[in-house]
């Protein structure tokens, strides 16, 4: 190891380090298993929970004896919010540790920047994200919830609730645009009108003019897309025009990095938003599951979002599959996988769709109430309809495409 | 016409914020010919005092007005006196050093406070209407406080002892020494009070904005076009320059929409640079402050 990445390595975290410093000697009789995520840099605030997470579910399947007689070894790689980290350190975990799989991605963006890699080298990848849907690869598993799952929930939900004409705000890259047809899609499957569509760079922070125009459009309801720490602005300035409680907000993204804790309870107080998991998730593994992230993390757990606790329920549902082909050879994994594997956890059952590679699972509606998401719907066991449209992998396995790489019309959904 | 006066509120609260943004380094850039890499994160440090400080009870208005530009101004003392003050006249060095510090403040705040911290503030004003549209009174009162604030330098520059000596520092530094200014000690006060005003900027702004360790990246790229834009002269260079990129950004952004608002304040920052590679005040209003 260079002296350069013995360098990125340590200032990213000392702690973090030390398991890849040592990675190499206890390959043969540990499992590597790998994960990439955004630990510094502006992504952080969704890849810090994740990395706290997965690093719970290794300790938790060591201590419940590791698999196959062997313990599995976490291998954790910081891509400090640049992309050209994650190819380097996908390389890196497939050619260099022989990783099992590899967990890891956190933007749209950096997944489509490792998923070919692996691919390429064969390793097992897993994306434990929600996102826009439409990943058909047979080496990809994608347990986060798709838009089918989420906003086709939460829109009508808000459009019952607040009325029928909708404004959209979304981030500017290819989660924010897609998201947004589908947006659209759901607000006109439900008989409504969308007034308008804005897209932001990542690093707008000034939203007087949208707010603006939000008041001349006169919409019932806004739902957002927008994406990190930047865009938090836009809600703060939003409640600060007087216009929260004028115009209520849904969104599909607000949460997943803790954002209901960087804006106080007048700000945030009513936004409804959608996703697979909440922290107030009323069952027993998830009571469980919390109670452990108190006492590994103590003062310093984080808050728990679909992000963080669908990190930890990718790695088990890896260990399920393993421990159910009786080797960790990523074909016989695959096949385990794809058999209709499920796992009981905190957010409830999530079994493996084989059309498809993503998820069935519970899908939860909150509202925002002082900095905690209240449950007010639950649907249990929701297949990825969405990517179910576009993708088959029972009938061809060999593919490896992101069907939504051109918008929702180009893969021949109609909006 | 409600319409447009809201509208022309907002393009006003675009250049306020902009200049409040910029103002810190400018007067550190224009004074003393130092590029302050760590800029957003001094903003970042600000936004942060106030959080803390609030979370522990402190009343948000002593916080944002008192706290802030103390903290951050005695961080920029610190930062010139065991850094800055070694690299004068080096200015890719001093690139480099501050550089290095603000990868050294992100890394302190998250390593203290995690990757984000919670708050409860929110602006301590509530919105004004205008016929049928609101708009925030707190953004209205950050335009007041920026054209304060501008004013404050003004009259600094223009009517103290200090002002004097630190123009004369800055056009003929050797001179000024030669006449017995403490070259040095005006330096110091400098970048301290180019830290304060940004810990100000920062701690006004954290109502508004996400308070996060890596916030700073957001702001340093617009602030620092602004600064070159206007050029070396500290008040008329941040107000011209403010004016100018912040009225295309409104104006484009109201058109269009804030992807082309960027884009057209950055090619307005290119033509202009190329037009006048010193800057607005390279050219025009030259002699100003």
């Amino acid at each position: 190891m260079t002296t350069r990445r013995r360098f990125l390595a340590g200032a990213s975290a000392a702690a973090l380090a030390t398991p890849a410093l040592t990675g190499r000697a206890f390959a043969q009789d540990r499992i590597p298993f790998a994960s990439i995520l955004d630990l510094s840099g502006g992504l952080d605030i969704y890849g810090r929970p994740m990395a706290d997470t997965t690093r719970l579910a290794i300790e938790d399947i060591n201590a419940a004896g590791g698999l196959l007689g062997r313990e599995v070894e976490l291998i954790l790689y910081d891509a400090q919010s640049s992309i050209q980290f994650y190819t380097q350190y996908a390389t890196q975990a497939a050619a260099g540790d022989r990783a099992a799989t590899v967990h890891g991605g956190i933007t749209s963006a950096s997944r489509e920047a490792i998923r070919p890699t692996l691919a390429r080298f064969e390793t097992l990848y897993f994306y434990n994200v929600q996102y826009e849907g439409g990943v058909c690869d047979y080496n990809n598993f994608n347990t986060g919830s798709t838009p089918a799952q989420t906003v086709a929930k939460v829109v009508p939900h808000v459009m019952n609730k607040w009325g029928k004409k909708v404004y959209i705000v979304a981030a500017d890259y290819n989660y924010g645009q897609i998201t947004a047809q589908w947006m659209q899609k759901f607000v006109k499957d439900n008989g409504g009108e969308t007034l308008a569509v804005e897209f932001f760079p990542l690093d707008v922070t000034n939203f007087g003019p949208t707010i603006q125009k939000i008041q001349q459009a006169k919409p019932d309801l806004v739902i957002s897309a927008l994406v990190g720490g930047a865009h938090v602005s836009f809600y703060r300035q939003y409640a600060a025009a007087g216009m929260k409680n004028e115009i209520p907000i849904a969104s599909t993204t607000f949460g997943v990095g803790n954002e209901h804790k960087l804006i106080s309870p007048e700000e945030g107080d009513g936004m409804i938003c959608s996703y697979g998991y909440f922290e107030m998730v009323d069952n027993p593994r998830n009571a469980a599951f919390k109670a452990r992230m108190q006492e590994r993390y103590g003062a310093d757990a984080p808050a728990l979002n679909e992000l963080a606790v669908r990190s930890y329920e990718g790695a088990m549902l890896w260990a399920e599959a393993v421990k159910a082909a009786g080797t960790t050879d990523r074909l016989p994994v695959i096949e385990a996988l794809r058999a209709g594997l499920s796992y009981d956890g905190p957010s409830g059952t999530v079994t493996i769709d084989p059309q498809t590679h993503h998820a069935s699972m519970n899908v939860y509606i909150g509202e925002l109430e002082n900095q905690d998401f209240r449950i007010l719907e639950s649907f249990e066991n929701q297949p990825p309809a969405d990517t179910q449209l576009v993708c088959d992998l029972n009938a061809n396995p060999n593919q490896n495409v992101f069907k939504f790489e051109n918008g929702l019309e180009a893969a021949g959904i109609e909006l | 016409m409600d319409l447009f006066a809201a509208q022309i509120l907002q393009i006003v609260y675009g250049i306020s914020n902009l200049a409040l943004i910029s103002l810190g380094l400018a007067i550190i850039f224009g004074m003393m010919r130092v590029i302050n890499l760590a800029h957003g994160e001094f903003l970042m440090l600000g936004g942060y005092t106030v959080v803390v400080a609030t979370n522990a009870g402190v009343n948000v208005w002593l916080a944002m007005l008192v706290l802030a530009p103390l903290l951050v101004g005695v961080v920029g003392v610190l930062t010139e006196r065991l850094l800055i003050r070694w690299l004068y006249g080096r200015m890719i060095d001093t690139l480099l050093a501050t550089w290095g510090l603000s990868l050294f403040f992100i890394g302190l705040v998250t390593s203290i406070f995690g990757a984000s911290t919670s708050t409860t503030i929110s602006p301590p004003l509530g919105p004004v209407r205008i016929g049928e549209y609101q708009v925030s009174g707190y953004e209205m009162f950050l335009i007041g406080v920026t054209l304060a604030l501008l004013l404050a330098v003004w009259l600094t520059l223009r009517f103290t002892k200090l002002g004097l000596v630190s123009r004369g520092a800055m056009q003929n530094a050797e001179m000024a020494s030669a006449l017995g200014v403490s070259t040095r000690r005006v330096y110091m006060i400098t970048f301290g009070l180019g830290a304060a005003v940004t810990g100000l900027a920062g701690g006004l702004l954290a109502p508004m904005t996400g308070v996060l360790p890596t916030i700073g990246a957001v702001y340093i790229a617009k602030a620092f076009i602004t600064v070159i834009s206007g050029g070396a002269a500290i008040l008329a260079g941040t107000a011209s320059a403010a004016t100018l990129l912040g009225g295309v950004n409104g104006v484009f952004t109201f058109l269009t929409g804030p992807t082309f608002g960027e884009v057209a304040m950055l090619l307005a920052a290119i033509v202009l640079l190329r037009l006048m590679p010193r800057g607005i005040t390279g050219s025009i209003f030259r002699k100003s402050l």
